[in-house]
């Protein structure tokens, strides 16, 4: 008997299909990541529990390595109200020109006493070469900042409890804890208690007391 | 593979005996696209940061002298953190004539247990932990710390930060000494 000969397939795919999905999904990924806020410098925030994602738009205080303290102000709506209350509550003597440069500058890293100058520069200097703010126990010019920030805030008549939500620290892991003492400072000199800290998420340990009771959700 | 028709060079004579060019498909195997595809997926999938940046609530005491915290000395541990992520801690007040069986010293590993133990043989009222920052110590060390507080389920208003007192910054420096902590 002669065999059965069974034809043989090929075994190719059309692989259109397959080519169409993988750019399908490749576009999807790019596009629908955020981009990273730019972010003033380097710096590794400590791990806790909690679970609350941080505000978009935010009042930002980045401690550095080395203790160098930077404000960012994320409310664009704000930020020119809050440079022009420091410049007349400190008499910067800033004119229209300087304070609408200034406004375009992503973050503040010097003393008052530089802001002219640093305007009057155009050539940009890289953030790890900025003094930042001085913040110790002999010149804490947080207080100022937080001061105008304040004013800016109840003026526009938003609540405190709304500011609180936006003011965030975000300091780096080896930073010295006097330097985070003088921004708390700062806090309480106008009356603000309450503020929150930028932290990397990180799950509750396995067997600790909060794992086995954890709280009721509210 | 995809190859390109090199061999048409004699133009198209038409008669018979002449070989009809062949018709070469325009398929082209995409199996090589498909892997660069799905490589470029993988490798964005992999370099974006999934973990948003979280934030973790702080409440300060008002600075009012007029106020001062009543701890009972049974249901007070305080804890001082020092250099090198070192951890120090004491129960109820410092006694100057048993200051070395009193002043302990710990890392962050075991002092979650110290805290729980702690909060396990204290009634719930007289529960007090004081947390003193040493100069030396950094911004990781004090949230790690508040962290721990949260981690143990201590209630708020049952931890405070408070400033160090000379003699405990003199105790930390010893103890530094002698273990060779720099």
């Amino acid at each position: 008997m002669p065999k059965v000969k069974i034809p043989r397939k090929s075994t190719t795919i059309d692989m259109t299909a397959m080519c169409d999905v993988a750019f399908l999904l490749l576009s999807f990924f790019i596009l629908a990541t955020k981009q990273k806020p730019p972010e003033v410098l380097a710096v590794t925030p400590p791990n806790s529990i909690s679970a609350k994602v941080a505000p978009e738009k935010a009042i930002l205080i980045t401690l550095t390595k080395e203790g160098k303290v930077f404000l960012m102000l994320g409310d664009e709506t704000k930020k020119a109200a809050i440079l022009n209350d420091i410049n007349t509550t400190k008499g910067l003597n800033l004119s229209e020109a300087e304070l609408n440069k200034w406004k375009k500058a992503p973050f503040i890293g010097v003393p008052l006493g530089q802001i002219k100058s640093l305007l009057a520069m155009t050539a940009e200097i890289p953030a790890n070469k900025l003094p930042g703010i001085p913040c110790d126990s002999s010149k804490n010019e947080m207080v100022d900042w937080m001061k105008s920030i304040n004013n800016v805030y109840a003026k526009a008549g938003t609540d405190q409890r709304v500011l609180q939500e936006m003011l965030l620290i975000k300091g780096d892991n080896a930073s010295l804890y006097p330097a985070f003492k003088n921004i708390k400072q700062a806090f309480k000199k106008n009356e603000i208690f309450k503020f929150r800290i930028v932290t990397n998420s990180e799950s509750v340990p396995v067997g600790s007391e909060l794992y086995l009771n954890p709280p009721k959700a509210n | 593979m995809a190859e390109m028709d090199t061999s048409s060079g004699g133009g198209h004579k038409k008669g018979p005996g002449v070989k009809k060019a062949k018709k070469l498909s325009t398929r082209v195997d995409l199996t090589p696209m498909v892997d660069l595809g799905f490589l470029l997926i993988t490798f964005f999938v992999f370099t974006t940061t999934m973990s948003q940046s979280t934030a973790m609530n702080m409440n300060e005491p008002k600075d009012d002298s007029t106020q001062i915290l009543k701890v009972k000395n049974s249901g007070a541990m305080t804890i001082l953190l020092g250099k090198g992520d070192q951890v120090y801690y004491y129960f109820g007040q410092l006694e100057a004539d048993k200051l070395s069986q009193q002043f302990k010293s710990t890392t962050f590993k075991q002092i979650r247990d110290i805290i729980v133990t702690k909060k396990k043989a204290t009634k719930i009222d007289d529960l007090m932990y004081i947390i003193k920052s040493d100069k030396k110590s950094t911004f990781k060390n004090a949230i790690d710390i508040l962290d721990e507080m949260s981690i143990c389920n201590v209630p708020p208003g049952h931890y405070a930060e408070v400033d160090m007192t000379a003699t405990e910054e003199l105790l930390i420096q010893k103890t530094e000494e002698a273990n060779g902590i720099k």
